[in-house]
């Protein structure tokens, strides 16, 4: 991939989230916030490139580890918070009578 | 075009559907949570196509498998364990937490490339191909490192283990701000200039910068910076993106960072601040202490619990107006109780939200909605403010600033023009406080003088423990 297509990619993409999220309603910005704030451990993708291509080369190694164990963290966790507060507001209806 | 790439292309590209499909989805109550676990998803399938990709390619080796499956381990079970075991009220902290976590990552990534060039980046080397790789590096870990250290910061500031120090309140804090700044410039350009150690450099004064900057902003501004790093996370994965070539970790990035700006810009608008004075004029109570601290009280009613369970009873209509108090007291769910009474007794309940009630726009209601409040009853400041004239009875319990008069009749005042609720139309406001302190802002409450308010002093649980009493007393909610 060329850069110039790379920042086109960046360009897209940022458009996009603003049409996204510009219609969200007030109630569910905690959730979003959390739900967007898992999405960013996207970079695990990058630790694991990481790891795959150290070829034997530990302080890489150990490196990658550590950055796909931080964004799993944040994946993991952050999926997991929004499901427990989503959950909260989906169980209301069928809870009633 | 080999096998390999081409299924990795389709399912980035399926990923990139869903991840915006689940944020989409995100933005309706019913399909929410269904939207949550679709971006889980996708997120997983990415995972599935960049593994297998380089299993029909270059191949992985039993050592890097150790070390992939050592990492994710570690980092899913400590991630899942503390998203079960947080309690909601501290659900920005927790935020915060993961969002550093994420912006760490994005540096690490960074730092490995930049310490150890990764095989295959370099046979066609080039001038311009370096110079691209030399700034997403840098920009990958400026953002990183100012997302992580701001977090940590904020996290620790919301959990109260961490107070604002005097001095970041005088003027040195910009210049030792725009110190670190200039030194990350400086920083960036050594490195491109091809001295690899000014890595460490940039790495410890974009950490610094993130300290200098998020450490004099005042608690209740803190959610507007989490937010803000929130944005910043997205970006700094776009740019780790770059570092490692890879158009998915760019979209999902940006899209982040667009999601995290419009956002901060929402809770500056509910709080009548602009992010420039959020992020440069520090806590806002210790500029407006002076300003507008001189006004006094003149006529405060204050009455006990008992009257106030009187009125209720006889109320046909009433408004509860939750604020953070009401979080930090624990108190939803004992407020729960009391509308359950009241709504046995065909009393009509609603809970108005202010915008940004509680610590970030939307946690209130989640905190009510984990008190099982039926979504129904929560209305937003909009709907709600037309009727306040027809209510009998409004509540207040732990909100102040949201219901202050000054912003709708005061020009002279910081709060002027920030939307209000509007309790003061209702015939009767009992506010539930446990003193005469200001709010955040440390401004004066003009409807705490009004004559159709009155103040039932304590700490808001206890106070809505005595009232079940009273009602109780009162026979109201017993059929």
């Amino acid at each position: 991939m060329s850069f110039i297509s790379l920042l086109w990619v960046l360009l897209l993409g940022s458009l996009l989230g603003l049409e996204l999220i510009g219609k969200v309603p007030p109630t569910l910005h905690t959730p979003l916030m959390s739900g967007a704030n898992a999405i960013s451990g996207i970079t695990m993708l990058a630790a694991l490139t990481l790891i795959v291509k150290a070829e034997g080369n530990v302080p890489l190694l150990i490196i990658g580890s550590v950055s796909l164990g931080f964004a799993l963290f944040n994946v993991v966790g952050g999926f997991f918070v929004t499901d427990r507060m989503l959950a909260m507001f989906s169980r209301k209806p069928s809870n009633k009578k | 075009m080999n096998l390999p790439v081409i299924i990795k292309f389709v399912i980035d590209l399926l990923a990139v559907l869903l991840l915006a499909l689940g944020i989409k989805g995100l933005s309706k109550v019913k399909s929410a949570r269904d939207a949550n676990r679709l971006a889980a998803f996708a997120m997983s399938l990415s995972v599935v196509g960049l593994i297998s990709y380089y299993l029909g390619t270059s191949g992985i080796s039993i050592q890097s498998w150790i070390w992939i499956i050592f990492g994710s381990i570690l980092g899913s079970l400590f991630g899942a364990i503390l998203a079960k075991k947080v309690p909601m009220t501290s659900m920005p902290e927790t935020v915060a937490l993961f969002n550093g976590c994420g912006g760490m990552s994005s540096l690490l990534v960074a730092l490995g490339v930049a310490i150890f060039p990764i095989s295959g980046g370099q046979e066609n080397f080039d001038f311009f191909k370096s110079l691209i790789n030399e700034v997403s590096i840098s920009v990958s870990i400026f953002v990183g490192a100012i997302t992580f250290t701001g977090s940590i910061v904020a996290m620790a500031k919301l959990q109260g283990w961490l107070s604002t120090p005097g001095w970041t309140q005088s003027k040195v804090r910009h210049f030792v701000n725009i110190v670190f700044a200039v030194a990350s410039l400086i920083a960036f350009f050594d490195l491109i200039n091809g001295n690899t150690s000014s890595i460490w450099l940039l790495v410890i004064v974009s950490s610094l910068l993130g300290i200098g900057v998020t450490l004099p902003i005042g608690g209740a501004d803190m959610p507007v910076v989490i937010s803000l790093l929130n944005s910043y996370s997205g970006i700094a994965a776009a740019a780790a993106g770059f570092v490692v070539d890879s158009q998915l970790l760019i979209v999902a990035g940006a899209m982040v960072g667009a999601a995290g700006l419009i956002l901060t810009q929402v809770m500056c608008k509910g709080m009548n601040r602009s992010l420039v004075s959020v992020l440069f004029g520090g806590s806002l109570s210790a500029q407006s202490t002076a300003s507008s601290g001189s006004g006094e009280y003149t006529n405060i009613t204050s009455c006990s619990v008992e009257e106030c369970a009187l009125t209720l009873e006889a109320a046909n209509k009433v408004i509860i107006v939750p604020g953070y108090g009401l979080a930090v007291a624990q108190a939803q769910h004992t407020l729960r109780e009391v509308t359950k009474k009241l709504e046995q007794n065909g009393i009509e309940v609603v809970y108005a939200i202010h915008p940004v009630a509680g610590r970030m726009p939307g946690h209130m209601n989640v905190l009510l909605a984990e008190a099982d409040v039926p979504y129904e009853q929560l209305k937003e400041m909009d709907v709600v403010n037309p009727d306040f004239p027809a209510t009998d009875v409004v509540l207040v319990l732990g909100a102040n600033d949201v219901v202050n008069p000054q912003a709708k009749n005061d020009s002279s005042s910081p709060l002027y023009g920030m939307p209000v609720l509007d309790v003061q139309e209702a015939r009767t406001v009992f506010v539930i406080k446990r003193g005469m302190s200001a709010g955040y802002s440390g401004i004066k409450n003009d409807l705490f003088d009004l004559p159709n308010t009155s103040m039932v002093f304590g700490d808001a649980k206890k106070v809505l423990n005595d009232l079940i009493g009273e009602l109780k007393d009162l026979g109201v909610g017993e059929k």
